[in-house]
């Protein structure tokens, strides 16, 4: 039965019903109980925002919290998944992957592929992105494309908590590593979720608007702000077809080229920076694959080519809103046959 | 190392402007003004005073997350430090950094950190072009317990102690890590034990005890400064607030930070230590108590209504202009 619950509590409840269905999922990650040690509580945290917390109480020593030490948990992580376990490593924020990058995109990426494809390594790593928070420039980047960039990780990241619990499931299944993205902005959005277990597949983009005058293919936080201006849109007359990529590896080609089929516009709505981003990605295959179906240029509304300011009057600045959105659309419009 | 009526008022002076930083941040954050992750440095300040006091601009320091006390200690501008909190165009960092990233270089301040373990390796490289250029110049860097743990920390105290360095790595253990006890998460006793295996000196002091870290660093620093290399310190601290603005603390135990505030607070300590052998008297310290307030009032009405920055800030400075 579907109720409404938080993208947040749709994280939680697809972790623990996976711990709950295969006893070798473990969650690791740094406080993601929290209160370890101390003369106060256990369980005292769950991860910076509580998105864990109350697994520690289901599921003991399972949920296991690590020390600032990014580079040996998360390549633990990586390891146990070659050995028997399907852990759930948090990364707090996406932009520590800094700090442990190794262990990703040459080990994890690599094994399937370098070991002739012998290896499974189904390990998720969960990690918060995105813009929004006023959390700077080392707190709010959006790195999935440097992910997207690397063969042998899947990447994710949902828009909905629909969405957020039925690929957080597919990916704990999922025998290659996932990178499960979380927008950090989406986690008190509601939304209607079923209580029961369910998994979404993997490289099948969502159709979350229909409309024949413009496409905007977008992702996470975005679809959303698309949405907003394909409302404002619709009432000057241009009814907006909105794709949610929901994976961008892999990636859902043929729902593209199928709406740029039926539109002939495309807008890409991306809050990567706008160099080798999804907006790129998407553009690139688009003349490529469906040009002929173009009426007219592509537009890409990206943040600009800068670190995230701190500032809000930056901040705002800087993440793509629907203002933009509508003046690329309408730009779109004007410049096609 | 015997110090000065004016080093003492100074020392004084700089744990005092700290400690109304943050306690007047803590209250100004609740208001929901200031945007942001903050981390508060009260109740840690002699660690960072007693540290900076043998420092002058050539010395670097690079700093975490809880970056406030050591960019007040290392000389940053108090008016440009609340600016920059309130995302001001004439905050020390133009409202881009924000209290995680205050940074000043001409003061040697290489900036706080929002990656926790990001200091160290940077001080390898500030204490190797100070001996590349002979300035006599040390760099330190500030480490949480949790901070210790981090892999680019067990580097840098190996590369420092390779190439000889003048680096000193300062590990702030005030007992957490967010919600994480040190006494969990370091292995051994003492993070300072650690020094052994890179062999460089590992010392721990109270980190309360303004006069011990002074000491100790003054020891530490010197022997950096002459071409002895790196060492470790550690002080044992402890945090009075959150681990940032907002952190509901229920990992500690009842009462913890009021018996701290009451039994070991650094400028308490102080006072008593001063007073009591007759080096200074409480008129002179309560009048900077007051000096203090004030610049910490001055600091924050300005930056209230200082000007935000806007659309033709947000593209500058990605890259060097020409
Ligand atoms: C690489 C990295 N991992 C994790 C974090 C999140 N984080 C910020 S502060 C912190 C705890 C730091 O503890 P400690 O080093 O003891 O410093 P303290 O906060 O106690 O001053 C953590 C886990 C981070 N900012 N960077
Ligand atoms: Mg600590």
């Amino acid at each position: 039965m579907a109720r409404t619950v938080t993208y947040q509590q749709a994280i939680n409840e697809a972790l623990a019903q996976e711990m709950e269905r295969d006893e070798t999922v473990v969650v690791m990650g740094e406080d993601v109980a929290g209160g370890l040690g101390t003369d106060g509580e256990r369980d005292a945290w769950g991860g910076p925002l509580g998105i864990t917390k109350g697994l520690y109480g289901k599921y003991g020593d399972r949920v296991m919290d690590t020390p600032i030490s990014e580079s040996a948990f998360i390549g633990a992580a990586v390891g146990a998944a070659t050995a028997g376990l399907r852990p759930v490593a948090e990364l707090m924020f996406i932009d520590f992957m800094g700090v442990c990058f190794d262990q990703i995109f040459n080990q994890a990426a690599k094994f399937r592929y370098m070991f002739g494809g012998k290896a499974e390594t189904p390990v998720v790593i969960r990690t918060m992105y995105g813009a929004g928070l006023r959390a700077a420039a080392q707190h709010s980047q959006c790195l999935y494309p440097v992910f997207t960039h690397i063969p042998g990780l899947k990447v994710v990241t949902p828009a909905t908590p629909y969405d957020a619990k039925g690929l957080l499931i597919q990916a704990i299944r999922d025998n290659d590593p996932v990178i499960f993205c979380e927008h950090k902005a989406l986690y008190t959005l509601e939304g209607d979720v079923p209580e029961e277990p369910y998994a979404l597949p993997f490289g099948e983009a969502n159709i979350v608007r229909e409309g024949d005058d413009v496409s905007i293919v977008t992702l996470g936080r975005m679809v959303h702000v698309a949405n907003e201006a394909a409302e404002a849109l619709s009432g000057d007359g241009i009814e907006c077809e909105i794709v949610d990529l929901r994976t961008t590896s892999p990636l859902d080609e043929d729902t593209v080229i199928e709406t740029v089929e039926n539109t002939g516009r495309l807008v890409v709505l991306d809050e990567a920076h706008p160099r080798c981003n999804m907006a790129t990605d998407i553009a690139a295959m688009v003349c490529e694959k469906a040009f002929d179906s173009l009426k007219g240029p592509i537009k890409q509304v990206t943040a600009p080519h800068t670190p995230v300011p701190f500032a809000d009057t930056l901040e705002d600045l800087y993440i793509p809103d629907a203002a933009a959105v509508q003046k690329a659309v309408k730009a779109v419009m004007e410049s096609s046959k | 190392m015997q110090l000065s009526k004016d080093e003492l008022l100074t020392a004084y002076r700089t744990m005092r402007t700290i400690r109304e930083f943050e306690e007047r941040l803590h209250i100004e954050f609740a208001t929901g003004e200031i945007p942001g992750f903050v981390h508060l440095y009260a109740g840690e300040e002699a660690s960072g005073v007693g540290v900076c006091m043998h420092l002058d601009d050539r010395d670097r320091i690079a700093s975490t997350h809880r970056g406030h006390g050591h960019c007040i200690a290392k000389g940053c501008d108090v008016d440009g430090m609340m600016a920059e909190i309130y995302g001001r165009k004439d905050g020390l960092c133009a409202g881009k950094g924000g209290s995680m990233h205050i940074a000043d270089l001409d003061k040697g301040m290489m900036g706080a950190n929002g990656i926790v373990g990001g200091g160290p390796p940077l001080i390898c490289g500030a204490g190797l072009a100070a001996k590349q250029l002979g300035t006599g110049g040390v760099a330190i860097a500030f480490v949480g317990d949790g901070g210790s743990n981090q892999g680019t920390t067990f580097e840098s105290l190996n590369l420092a102690s390779v190439w000889n360095l003048p680096c000193i790595f300062v590990i702030e253990n005030n007992g957490y890590a967010e919600s994480t006890s040190s006494k969990w998460s370091i292995a051994c006793d003492d993070a300072a034990d650690r020094a052994s295996g890179f062999n460089m000196p590992g010392v721990v002091v109270d980190g309360h005890d303004f006069f011990a870290v002074y000491e100790a660093a003054g020891e530490a620093i010197k022997r950096a400064r002459e071409g002895g290399g790196p060492s470790l310190l550690e002080c044992k601290l402890n945090r009075y607030y959150g681990h940032f603005e907002g952190d509901a603390q229920t990992y500690r135990g009842p009462d913890e930070v009021k018996k701290l505030r009451e039994s070991r607070d650094c400028l308490a300590m102080f006072r008593e230590k001063v007073t009591g052998a007759g080096l200074l008297d409480l008129a002179q310290l309560d009048a900077i108590k007051s000096e203090a307030e004030a610049l910490v009032d001055g600091a924050v009405a300005k930056a209230k209504v200082a000007p935000t920055p806007t659309a033709a800030d947000l593209l500058t400075d990605v890259y060097v202009s020409y």
